[in-house]
């Protein structure tokens, strides 16, 4: 059992290597986070999550998303001015880069940026930057669905994310993970047809058809690959969500809601 | 273009043992080839298990990868802080005028690769190029003439 104190509310845990974020969380004290996704392994690279943490005469800052509690009796604080002023100049840099982002411009604005300090990332006219290298896909790819089809690709300024060589990955599967957790809607993805394109990573996965409404829904050649990985229903291969959603009515259908015991209706 | 991918079995057969040297594994690939062919990079790949992404990643991030093929000889401008006082940009402007190209860039002919390097650890000699290996100091226009036309009398070498 540990006991720390947050924002001086005492807060006790037996969980083990529970985070500080996790904790703070859990008892309903925020702190912005970007990079972090519960489904995830914490990963430290945006440091908005910093918090101060203060054990005997030392204070330190850390980013609580991989902050293990571990020692007794410490002090956490999670918004002095110190930490506003960090995360502030976090999200200049962020709005700099990407000045077209909505989700940026709001947490920029929620917490307190007012003007544009710094120089906007220069960018050929037709473009715009929306990646903040949060690495949220990168990570979703390997280690939730377990293929690793695009990585962080060369270094500084030109760091970014990409499928090998820039051209189709062989390992994606198509489940559009990567486009589910980014934050900005920088990945896109586009079903025409039986087709969907993930545009960033120049990737093109041709979709298996609902066999009650004919509908394309679900990656063809990794289909199984992804139910047996995510645990996933059998039908999932077969029927699309909203058909599924029918005959999943219907099934209750049968069942009588109004008395307190469920009985299956003939 | 193909690729002999015989050469590239031993190598992986080096590293059989060792299935964390990845860096070690693509410099000894681009010993041999003296660039990461795609193909290369894609056959390793599948023989070591890796996904490609990794590799790919591991390929950019390192400037001494590279993945296209390279000149026969490669010139290699320091435009380190001491060489760049001491006038490595001009030195820059005359070997990319002299070859037409931009650094990063190879000739049409494939003759030459030039590209720009920060600081090979001999500042007393700047400005410096490293040509095919070698380091040629206390550069002047004239010695970068006489070099990329192939006049490369001992007495210009330094170091
Ligand atoms: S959430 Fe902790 S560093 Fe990004
Ligand atoms: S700066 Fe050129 S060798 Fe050091």
């Amino acid at each position: 059992m540990v006991s720390i104190t947050i924002n001086g509310r005492e807060i006790k845990t037996d969980q083990e290597d529970i985070t500080l974020l996790q904790l703070a969380r859990s008892e309903g004290i925020g702190i912005p986070t970007l990079c972090f996704h519960k489904a995830l392994l914490p990963y430290g690279a945006c440091r908005l999550c910093v918090v101060e943490v203060t054990g005997g005469q030392n204070t330190k800052i850390v980013n609580s998303c991989a902050y293990p509690v571990r020692e007794d009796g410490i002090s956490v604080q999670t918004n002095t001015p110190k930490l506003k002023q960090i995360r502030k100049n976090i999200l200049e840099f962020l709005l700099a880069r990407c000045p077209e982002i909505d989700m940026v411009k709001k947490m920029a604005s929620g917490l307190g940026v007012k003007e544009k300090r710094l120089p906007e990332k220069s960018l050929p006219e037709d473009q715009t930057e929306e990646c903040i290298l949060c690495g949220l896909c990168v990570r979703v790819c390997g280690e939730v669905i377990g293929k690793e089809a695009i990585s962080f690709v060369h270094r500084g300024a030109e760091r970014e994310v990409a499928a090998p060589f820039y051209s189709q990955s062989k390992d994606c599967v198509g489940c559009t993970a990567c486009h589910f957790v980014c934050p900005t809607g920088a990945i896109k993805v586009k079903e025409s047809g039986n087709k969907r394109f993930i545009s960033p990573w120049n990737t093109e996965i041709t979709l298996v058809t609902c066999e009650m409404c004919g509908i394309s829904f679900a990656p063809e050649n990794s289909g199984e690959y992804l139910q047996a990985k995510l645990g996933l229903p059998a039908e999932w291969l077969k029927l699309c969500p909203q058909c599924r959603r029918k005959v999943a009515a219907e099934t209750m259908g049968k069942y009588d809601f109004t008395s307190r015991n469920v009985i299956l209706k003939k | 273009m193909t690729v002999d991918l015989e050469k590239v079995n031993s190598i992986i057969e080096k590293y059989r043992d060792d299935r964390e040297a990845f860096i070690a594994l693509l410099q000894d690939i681009s010993a041999e080839y003296r660039y990461l062919p795609e193909e290369v990079i894609r056959y390793v790949s599948e023989e070591i298990e890796v996904p490609v992404s990794r590799l790919f990643s591991l390929a950019t991030f390192y400037t001494s990868f590279r993945l296209e093929p390279r000149g026969e000889h490669e010139v290699q401008v320091c435009m380190g802080t001491a060489c760049h006082v001491r006038g490595a940009p001009r030195m820059l402007d005359k070997v990319t005028q002299k070859l037409n190209i931009k650094p990063g860039e190879t000739t049409e002919d494939k003759r030459f690769t030039v590209e720009t390097v920060n600081c090979v650890g001999a500042c007393a000699l700047g400005p410096l190029l490293v040509y095919d290996g070698k380091y040629y100091g206390k550069l002047t226009q004239w010695k970068i003439e006489k070099l990329l036309e192939g006049s490369n009398d001992e007495d210009d070498q330094s170091s």
